[in-house]
C-alpha cells in the first residue's frame, strides 16, 4: 500500500509538524492563540493576489501575512485595545477584503476546499523541498532569537532593561509564523494550521517541566499525530488534515489522564532531592 | 567621584494627558545606594524605568553610561501557567550561567534548595528572593530594585537589606532602590529622594532607631540596618494635584 504519494505526504507532514511544535509553544505562552487564525484568514487575500498577479502563491501569502502581523505589532503600540480585539479586527476585515477582491477578479477560480483544508496527498517533490528548506530556515532563525524572544515572553521590560532586544525578536517571530502559514497551506490548509500550532504545544504542556522540553515534546507529538493521522485517514478513507488534528485531540485527552503517577514521570522529584544536599 | 552610572536631568513622563512624574533629577554613582520613597502613584516605578532606559522621558534627558551591566528587579512579574519554568531556567533567563554559580547565588538569598522547583510553586517571599538572586548573578554595575522586599517576612526583610549592602560592597555597583515605605529605609542609603509626582525633598537619611514609633512597629531590636528618614516637607499638596510652596 506504500505508494510514492504516501511517502511524499509523510515527508511533508512530518517536516511541518517539526516546526509547528516550538512555534506553537511560543503562541501558547504569549496567549496568541488567535494569531494563527488571523494570519490564516488573511491567507485568502494572499492567495487571490498571488493568482491575480500570476505570482508564487506561497510567497504572496507570506508577504500578506507578514504585513498583517507587522501591522498587529503596530496596532498593539498605537491603540488601547486588547490583543484579542485587535486579532479579531484584523482577521475578519482582511478576510472580507480577500473575499471582495476575489469577487472583483471574476476570472480567478480557486479550489476553496483545497485552500481551507489542504490536500496533503497531492503534494509534489517541490512542495516537500519548500517545507523542509523553509522549515529549516524558520527553525534556525527561531534558535537564534530564542533567548531574547523567551526572555521577552517572561517579562518584556526586564529583557529590555538588561540589554536584550525583545521587540526585534517579536517582529522576527511574527514573520516566522507568517512563513509557516504560507508553507502549510497546501498540507493542512488555512482552517486547520492553527490547530497544528496549538494542539501539540498544549499536549506538551501536560508532559513537560522546562521550556525547551516543552518545545521538543511538541514537535514529537506533532510528528506522531501526522503519522497516525495519515494512516488512519487511509484506512478509514477520511480527509487527511482533519484526521491528523483529530488524532492530536485524542492524544491531548490521553495526557489529561493521571499519567504523572507512572514511574517515568517521577524523575524530576528525584533530581530536586539531590539538589537539596 | 568619577562619572555617574546613570543621570536623569529634569525628566518627565507624559501619558494620557497628564504628567506621571516631572522634574526629576537623579544621579547614581558606583558604590552608592539611592532610595526613592513616596506614596502609591507618585511615579517611583516610572522614574526607575527612565533610569533603566525602558521609558524615554518626554522632557529632560536620561544618560546611561555605555557598556555597563544593568540588572532589574521589577515590581510585578507574573509568569503564565502555560509556561513551564523552574528556578534554574529563570536564573538563566538573560544569559547562561554555570550551575555552581547559580547555586552559590541562590544560597546568598537563601533559596538554593528550590533549584528545580517550578517558579509558580514558590511563595511570594521566595519569589522575591529569586528575583534578587537572578539580578545579582551577573554582577551588575547598576542595579534597580523596585520594592524588593514585598511579601518577605520581617527577618527575611532585614536579611535581604543586608544582602543589598553586601552586594554594593562586593561588586561595587550603584543601586537605585524603590520603597513605598515612607519611614523605614536603610541606614546605609546614601541618598533619599522623596517623590510625589515630582521631587518633594531629598537628602541623607537620619538614624532614629530609638524613636518610640519605630520601636512600637518593629520591637526593641536595635537593628542598625533599618533607619529613619525624616520627611522634610516644605510645601503642601493641594487636592487638585497642584503644589503650594507658600509657607
Amino acid at each position: 500500500m506504500f505508494e510514492d504519494f504516501l511517502f511524499r505526504a509523510f515527508f511533508a507532514g512530518i517536516g511541518l509538524a517539526i516546526i509547528t511544535g516550538p512555534l506553537g509553544c511560543f503562541i501558547v505562552w504569549r496567549r496568541l492563540s488567535y494569531f494563527g487564525d488571523t494570519l490564516s484568514h488573511s491567507a485568502l487575500l494572499g492567495v487571490v493576489i498571488g493568482y491575480a498577479l500570476n505570482f508564487n502563491i506561497i510567497l504572496s501569502v507570506f508577504v500578506i501575512s507578514g504585513l498583517i502581523s507587522l501591522s498587529l505589532l503596530y496596532l498593539q503600540k498605537k491603540t488601547n485595545l486588547p490583543n484579542d480585539a485587535l486579532l479579531g479586527l484584523l482577521a475578519h476585515s482582511v478576510l472580507a477584503v480577500g473575499l471582495v477582491t476575489l469577487g472583483l477578479l471574476s476570472f480567478i477560480r480557486i479550489d476553496l476546499m483545497g485552500l481551507l483544508f489542504g490536500d496533503i496527498l497531492s503534494v509534489n517533490f517541490n512542495d516537500i523541498l519548500i517545507v523542509w528548506i523553509g522549515g529549516a530556515i524558520v527553525l534556525f532563525l527561531l534558535i537564534i532569537i530564542w533567548r531574547p524572544l523567551f526572555a521577552g515572553t517572561v517579562n518584556l521590560e526586564l529583557a529590555k532593561a538588561e540589554g536584550l532586544r525583545p521587540e526585534f525578536a517579536n517582529a522576527i517571530f511574527t514573520l516566522l509564523i507568517a512563513a509557516v502559514i504560507a508553507i502549510s497551506i497546501k498540507i493542512v490548509g488555512i482552517l486547520l494550521i492553527t490547530g497544528l500550532l496549538i494542539i501539540p504545544a498544549s499536549i506538551s504542556r501536560n508532559l513537560s517541566t522546562t521550556p525547551i522540553q516543552m518545545a521538543i515534546i511538541a514537535s514529537i507529538v506533532g510528528v506522531m499525530s501526522v503519522i497516525l493521522g495519515l494512516y488512519s485517514s487511509i484506512i478509514w478513507n477520511t480527509s487527511t488534515g482533519p484526521t491528523i488534528l483529530s488524532v492530536a485531540l485524542i492524544i491531548f485527552l490521553i495526557t489529561l489522564l493521571p499519567l504523572k503517577k507512572l514511574p517515568i514521570f517521577k524523575k524530576q522529584t528525584k533530581l530536586s532531592k539531590t539538589a537539596n544536599k | 567621584m568619577k562619572n555617574s552610572l546613570i543621570e536623569l536631568n529634569n525628566c518627565g513622563v507624559f501619558r494620557n494627558e497628564k504628567w506621571l512624574v516631572r522634574g526629576v533629577s537623579i544621579k547614581v554613582f558606583r558604590e552608592q545606594i539611592v532610595t526613592l520613597i513616596g506614596p502609591n502613584g507618585s511615579g517611583k516605578s516610572t522614574t526607575a524605568k527612565m533610569a533603566l532606559g525602558i521609558l524615554k522621558p518626554d522632557e529632560g534627558t536620561n544618560l546611561i553610561q555605555n557598556n555597563i551591566k544593568i540588572s532589574y528587579v521589577p515590581q510585578k512579574l507574573s509568569i503564565d501557567w502555560s509556561l513551564p519554568l523552574r528556578v534554574i531556567d529563570f536564573m538563566n533567563l538573560i544569559e547562561k550561567n554555570e550551575i555552581t554559580n547559580i547555586v552559590d547565588t541562590l544560597s546568598i538569598t537563601g533559596i538554593e534548595h528550590l533549584l528545580y522547583q517550578d517558579v509558580r510553586n514558590l511563595s511570594g517571599g521566595e519569589f522575591q528572593r529569586l528575583l534578587m538572586a537572578r539580578a545579582i548573578i551577573k554582577k551588575p554595575d547598576f542595579l534597580v530594585l523596585d520594592e524588593p522586599v514585598q511579601g518577605v517576612d520581617y527577618p527575611g526583610e532585614i536579611a535581604l537589606y543586608k544582602t543589598i549592602q553586601d552586594i554594593v560592597k562586593n561588586i561595587k555597583c550603584g543601586i537605585l532602590l524603590i520603597s513605598h515605605n515612607l519611614h523605614v529605609v536603610m541606614s546605609q542609603t546614601d541618598h533619599v529622594i522623596c517623590l510625589n509626582g515630582h521631587v518633594c525633598c531629598s537628602g541623607a537619611p537620619k538614624s532614629i532607631i530609638k524613636e518610640p514609633e519605630y520601636i512600637k512597629l518593629f520591637g526593641n531590636s536595635m537593628d542598625p540596618t533599618l533607619a529613619f528618614y525624616e520627611h522634610d516637607h516644605d510645601h503642601k499638596h493641594l487636592p487638585d494635584g497642584s503644589i503650594d510652596h507658600s509657607h
